[in-house]
């Protein structure tokens, strides 16, 4: 089981037990750490401040500056909740939300089934495992930018999934980006194929992790290896695939740079995402006030997500296996 | 990880009973896993192949993968549109400092949350991991606000120091340093060295592999950022990283298909190098942290 235990995220498990990793330090003894003297502080001085002066800081700045009528050059002026009252009479703001949402609801699901099914896929026992491993990691770490404008080229009207499928059927595809009822569903692919990559490698390695002996019992007491999978490993995997839901959906709630080369949040606006909005708002229309606005209830969802998450995975996480 | 994929392999005959057809099978199944991997490629390399075609050849119905002439010169008139090498240098630089930096501050902070005893370190641990929450995003404005206050705005230190520090890079040196064992501080402790000595001469030098794993994750991510320099830098042509160039590039060229392709083959270049060259240290980083640059 130890073995279990140390391929599970170490994140995962610290911010999941709330401290369990807090709680381990703690349980050393003492004596071996040595007397308290001031070096300890004065270690996590230069990061603490540093983060307290880029982290902490502009998270209240920004509660601050949604206050006001903020110009991106001049005088601010105090305006109170104008600005989320604003927003939350402001049908477009609705979408770019409901977009979000859509985008969240899609792309989290279809990266979780992809990356797990690969991972499930490339047991140790597939030739050149590691070969595979790295190629469906390639998008993950290949600029953001470079990628989405690859895919604007097979998207394109004329572009190389159209002028597949006219050469092959003669029929041509829909204007994937110009069409609102395919624009945010290409995106997603995008995202997906690019962003998978992670969840693959965390669950691969928590697969590994899965004692044989546990999967040969079970497949000596005549389980095939679907139900192994299902009943067992699936099981075994699951504060990895809390955390790599977690992380997903914190992630996917922040998605940028694929609508604003893409589609620059159209048709209309049935792509336009929270970020995007964020940015047109504060650096095109210079209205840093409604942008902070914009930007704290991102946080506000984001921070409620993830706290149903916690709450919720005690029904199907299981740390104790 | 090495280690636990070679006990995970199955020792031989302990494989559960094999159906008959267990050759043919796994090969099927190989050949899928292949083509799903070529299909998963397909826009790399249609990328690749793109950048070295003739303009008027790329739109061809079927499309072709190869054009009549392999036609390098769309990277030269690329470089001479943008200075693509410029940007690779800003970006260098900017990843190499943010890293540099990175490094320093998390070694220490890492340090203080495993092995040192302080009042209050617990908490201030818990705050650390906390800001892990707050989405970069989330930042922007009332850092583009902070920064015109100290006249950083169009700077490369705007660039650097603000994403510096990350506490991913505390969590992952805690986790390694709480696995040193003990006798290490003792023996150094014994042969006289202080709190300054044992850590700079002891503890850093085994905490190598795991700094290079925070290394490269730091340097991709400063490398790949967008959003942040789009807003903060202004002059594009002397201060522009590798994103921000290609994201101009593409806003005038892009209809030079041919163009716009070979500048996305130099901006994938470095990172797709660093990945072949680094795998090992990447996959080690994600799985044992889970998190990764993300």
């Amino acid at each position: 089981m130890t073995l279990l235990k140390s391929a599970k995220p170490a994140l995962a498990e610290a911010a999941a037990g709330a401290g369990t990793a807090v709680g381990k330090a703690k349980a050393e003894p003492d004596a071996q750490l040595g007397r308290r003297t001031m070096w300890g502080p004065a270690f996590a001085l230069p990061h603490g401040l540093g983060l307290a002066f880029f982290t902490l800081l502009p998270i209240v700045v920004s509660l601050v500056i949604s206050l006001f009528n903020w110009p991106l050059l001049g005088t601010p002026k105090f305006l109170g909740f104008e600005n989320y009252l604003r927003l939350f009479n402001d049908p477009i703001f609705g979408q770019v939300v409901r977009n979000t949402v859509l985008f969240v609801i899609l792309y989290v699901p279809l990266n979780l089934v992809v990356s797990l099914g690969l991972a499930a896929w490339l047991t140790p026992r597939i030739k050149g495992r590691h070969i595979f491993r790295v190629i469906f990691f390639i998008p993950s770490i290949t600029p953001v930018v470079a990628n989405v404008v690859v895919w604007r080229m097979l998207y394109q009207p004329g572009g190389f999934i159209d002028g597949t499928l006219q050469s092959a059927t003669g029929v041509s595809a829909p204007n994937f980006l110009g069409d609102e009822h395919w624009a945010m569903m290409a995106i997603v692919v995008m995202s997906v194929w690019q962003g998978f990559g992670y969840n693959m490698l965390v669950f691969s390695a928590a697969l590994d992790a899965v004692p044989e002996n546990l999967t040969e019992a079970a497949a000596i007491d005549g389980a095939n290896a679907w139900t192994i999978f299902w009943r067992i490993k699936l099981k075994l995997i699951s504060p990895s695939i809390f955390f790599g839901t977690m992380m997903t959906l914190i992630t996917s709630f922040q998605v940028f740079a694929q609508p604003f080369i893409l589609t620059k949040g159209g048709p209309g606006s049935a792509t336009s995402t929270i970020v995007l909005y964020i940015y047109n708002q504060g650096f095109q229309f210079h209205q840093l006030g409604l942008a902070s606005a914009a930007a704290w209830i991102l946080f506000v969802i984001i921070l409620g997500v993830t706290a149903v998450q916690f709450l919720g995975q005690r029904k199907w996480v299981h740390y104790d296996a | 990880m090495l280690e636990t994929t070679s006990r995970a392999r199955p020792v031989a005959g302990a494989r559960p009973v094999t159906r008959k057809p267990a050759k043919i099978r796994p090969a099927i199944g190989y050949v899928i896993l292949c083509l799903i991997a070529l299909l998963f490629l397909s826009p790399l390399i249609y990328m690749f192949a793109t950048s070295l075609k003739p303009p008027a050849e790329i739109f061809s119905v079927p499309p072709k993968l190869i054009g009549s002439e392999f036609r390098w010169q769309n990277y030269q008139e690329a470089l001479n549109y943008m200075p693509f090498l410029k940007f690779m240098g800003n970006g260098l630089l900017v990843s190499a400092a943010g890293t540099a930096l990175t490094l320093a501050v998390s070694a220490f902070s890492g340090y203080a949350f495993s092995r040192q005893r302080w009042r209050g370190r617990n908490l201030v641990f818990m705050v650390f991991l906390a800001t892990l929450m707050i989405p970069q995003e989330v930042l922007i404005v009332p850092m583009f606000v902070m920064m015109q206050k100290v006249g950083w705005v169009n700077t490369f230190q705007s660039l650097i120091v603000p994403w510096a520090f990350t506490a991913f890079g505390a969590f992952l040196l805690r986790q390694f340093f709480l696995g040193v064992p003990q006798e290490l501080d003792d023996a150094a402790r014994v042969d006289g060295a202080g709190t300054l000595r044992t850590f700079l001469l002891v503890m850093l030098p085994l905490a190598r592999p795991t700094m290079a794993v925070l290394a490269v994750f730091s340097f991709i991510s400063y490398w790949n950022s967008f959003l942040w320099p789009l807003v903060v830098i202004n002059d594009v042509n002397n201060l522009g990283t590798i994103p921000l160039g290609l994201q101009m590039f593409f806003g005038q060229q892009g209809n030079q298909w041919h163009l716009v392709m070979a500048a996305s083959v130099i901006s994938m270049a470095p990172t797709l190098l660093l990945l072949i060259l680094l795998q090992k240290h990447l996959v080690k980083g994600i799985v044992t942290s889970g998190l990764g640059g993300r």
